[in-house]
């Protein structure tokens, strides 16, 4: 008896069998819980008489949405189109922002963060103002700010503010600019423009060789703009010129909702993107503002020392000294904002731009009354761009990071 | 270590014990389809008698339908059956919690047993009737989806809307009906659609659309949010039929009949004459369609599952339908909706309930 009991306390000390015992009941209760979840669910939709299934993906949609890249893109047309297109529709509009959103953030947040820094007394404190303010307003009434308080004291439908002579237009129904059109042939010249790039690309390697090698790199300023233009240019003028412009249309007589600026000529950016795109950007902007600040900072005041008593004027020292340091210690907490900024974009569903929450989510959920499936799709949706964004953002910081060797 | 040992024997022994009880609850349903059923029919009436109030899901803020004021009381009419409901069951018209819901939320609060039953200006349509797990448990006003443009534009139809910006809510039927109407009538618009109804309100105020489309009981409503209402017309043209009632979850046939028959006695005792203030007396006149009603005669509230004075204290207390609709949306109101179609059966109107024998 005596025996036997230490045996069993010396079996479940053993620090293996415990760890083994630990894993085995977190995983058995995680899958109990995971499998309770479904059980309860489908128990629940079948007393309800709902079923599961994404049938409803290839019904038709009998909603009209308002003009955006998504339905530009898919090609919307009420009764046609499926609720598989409203959901790539919703997917286009939120990336759209999600892209534009970042690019734009990050322009304005690391001019921000630098000017914070700055010797400067008036961008020093301008710059801390901007953060101080837009870091603790909430993102919402900030949208709001934007749509109602400055969009919306615009000019109304059938009256506009012109741009460049004519050439856009802005009233409260949205920005109007003109269109392209891309005539047969225009594949070649975007083909001949990537070529320029690449071949700028390898011009500026084997400048930078040459640069480390002797010392004398190539004047690149000129030449890669230079090889550019006149790659893309040349082309352009072989194939014929096969861009056209659509331009804005303004009217101002005929049947009362037709005067205004018309539907099929040039662009249209509706006021709730510019919105939802304005709020985002300078709000996360704020927060990048900080990140770059403390990145800067960060890196030890000695390395500034050294680079000026090298001789190194200050935006060289800043550039190729104090940067490339600070990135790795920004590029982090970055992608947290970048993911932020992702996911904020569904606050637009207020103010009535059409990304993925508010019309697959919103209204075509409650023409079909799949709850589970839809906000499956959509978290899962998110999940993948917050994953994609992740993925690249780690593997930037892969490479900038400090090599140890 | 004994009690590390003593901690690992617990959590297992816990752990068992969770199984093994889920596993017991999940037969206990089980055994016969009917014993299940039964337990459903009574499940919402003795949930509420329980907690002791009825949990009732109205808008975020619709004048006349639902609507609190700056003290935070919910009146309209809408309101009023919540209202009614919980003086059936508890004989107190004032033991109800309300939850306001955005119409994409109304649903899935439902049929989530969050709240036990939806008072919130919803179309009734087939589709919801018969995909979502829900009921309508009848009509408390007859709706149709209609226009509201500024006066200045000088439009006098709603063929005229070629072109048009409009806002809309989402989450609602309203998106539908309009897209459906303007292909028509082979024309071109431009949906503008919120989540809050207030946003459309303030996107129209600002102009940046034309047209407000929604039900014509919430134009007027939302008419009155306006900056300045009177520069604002509802056009002629109405383009759905919505009619508008309360809903339970599908499955609890007890509870579907308590709502439904507090709306029908509502408006039966409009057409007997009965109101909240003479409900007392005419308790005892000698028209024995007024004793069934007012249960002075035979046992219909204890049908229900109920106390016979159900429907004396859901007149005596809320009103009936006419005293309910003159006080929250009729003319004498800021929303100035006339009774139109919503007038009795005998008034020329379509409402029409179903009598108590």
């Amino acid at each position: 008896m005596f025996i036997n009991s230490n045996n069993l306390s010396a079996f479940i000390n053993d620090a293996r069998v415990r760890n083994i015992g630990f894993q085995v009941l977190i995983i058995g209760a995680l899958a109990f819980s995971v499998w309770w979840l479904m059980d309860n669910t489908l128990t629940n939709l079948e007393n309800r008489g709902k079923s599961l299934g994404f049938g409803f993906l290839v019904q038709t949609a009998g909603f009209e949405i308002s003009d955006t890249l998504g339905t530009w893109l898919f090609d919307y047309e009420v009764g046609v189109s499926s609720y598989t297109d409203i959901y790539f529709i919703g997917i286009t509009n939120t990336l759209l922002i999600a892209v534009l959103g970042i690019v734009f953030a990050s322009i304005i947040g690391f001019g921000v963060g630098i000017m914070r820094l700055s010797n400067n007394f008036v961008l020093k404190y301008f710059a801390t103002v901007y953060v101080e303010i837009i870091r603790n307003v909430p993102l919402l009434l900030q949208l709001f700010f934007w749509y109602f308080a400055v969009l919306g004291v615009l000019p109304g439908a059938r009256n506009q503010l012109e741009i460049w002579g004519g050439l856009g237009g802005l009233n409260i129904t949205g920005l109007y600019l003109p269109a392209p059109i891309f005539q047969p042939g225009f594949g070649l010249v975007f083909l001949a423009f990537i070529a320029s790039l690449i071949i700028a690309f390898v011009a500026s390697r084997i400048s930078k060789k040459k640069q480390d090698e002797t010392g004398q790199g190539f004047n690149l300023l000129f030449i890669i703009p230079a090889l550019i233009i006149s790659i893309t240019g040349v082309t352009y003028v072989i194939m014929g010129s096969p861009l056209d412009w659509t331009f804005p249309e303004f009217k101002n007589t005929g049947p009362i909702f037709k005067r205004g600026f018309q539907d099929d000529a040039g662009m249209v950016l509706v006021p709730e993107m510019l919105a939802v795109l304005l709020a985002l950007t300078l709000y996360t902007a704020g927060f990048i503002a900080e990140i770059v600040r403390a990145g800067i900072i960060a890196v030890s005041h000695g390395q500034t020392e050294a680079s000026y008593s090298l001789g190194l004027r200050p935006s060289i020292t800043l550039r190729l000294i104090v940067i490339p340091q600070a990135m790795r210690i920004i590029i982090p907490p970055l992608t947290s904002q970048y993911l932020n900024l992702t996911k904020n974009s569904s606050l637009a569903v207020a103010i009535a731009y059409p990304e993925l929450v508010s019309i697959f989510a919103g209204t075509a959920l409650n023409q079909v009354g799949k709850e589970i499936e839809m906000i499956f799709m959509v978290m899962s949706t998110y999940l993948i761009i917050s994953l994609i964004t992740s993925f690249f953002m780690n593997w930037f910081n892969a490479r900038v990071k400090i090599v140890e060797r | 270590m004994k009690n590390i040992t003593i901690a690992i024997v617990a959590i297992v022994a816990a752990a068992v014990g969770y199984f093994g009880g889920t596993s017991m609850n999940k037969e206990a349903p089980a055994p016969a389809a009917t014993e299940t059923e039964t337990a459903a029919v009574e499940a919402t009436l003795n949930a509420v008698k329980a907690k002791g109030f009825v949990q009732c899901g109205v808008s975020q803020g619709l004048p006349g339908f639902s609507n609190a004021d700056d003290a935070g009381n919910w009146t309209g009419i809408d309101v009023d059956v919540c209202r009614g409901v919980a003086a059936a069951v508890f004989g107190d018209a004032s033991k109800v919690k309300y939850t306001p819901l955005s119409s994409k939320q109304r649903f899935t609060a439902l049929a989530s047993g969050e709240i036990d039953m939806l008072s919130r200006n919803t179309t009734w349509t087939m589709t919801r009737d018969t995909q979502l797990g829900l009921n309508f448990a009848g009509v408390n006003y007859y709706d149709g989806q209609g226009f509201l443009v500024p006066t200045k534009l000088g439009v006098k139809s709603a063929l005229e809307m070629d072109g048009a910006n409009v806002c809309s809510q989402t989450g609602t039927t309203t998106e539908l009906n309009v897209t459906d109407f303007f292909r028509e009538n082979g024309m071109k618009f431009n949906l503008v659609a919120f989540e809050e109804a207030d946003a459309v309100v303030a996107a129209y105020d600002s102009g940046r659309c034309d047209v407000y489309t929604t039900d014509r009981s919430g134009l007027a409503a939302q008419r009155t949010k306006l900056a300045n209402p009177d520069a604002h017309m509802v056009l002629p043209e109405i383009i759905s039929k919505e009619p508008l009632g309360p809903v339970v979850r599908q499955g609890d046939d007890q509870w579907f009949n308590i709502v439904r028959w507090t709306l029908n006695a509502m408006i039966n005792a409009e057409e007997m004459g009965v109101t909240s203030a003479n409900a007392k007396s005419m308790a005892n006149d000698n028209n024995p369609a007024i004793k069934r009603l007012l249960g002075t005669e035979g046992t219909f509230g204890a049908e229900l599952g109920l106390s016979n004075d159900w429907a004396l204290n859901i007149i005596s207390q809320v009103g009936n339908y006419g005293e309910s609709y003159e006080a929250h949306v009729g003319p004498n109101t800021p929303l100035k909706l006339d009774r139109g179609v919503n007038a009795l059966w005998s008034q020329g109107g379509i409402l029409y309930a179903a009598p108590v024998r």
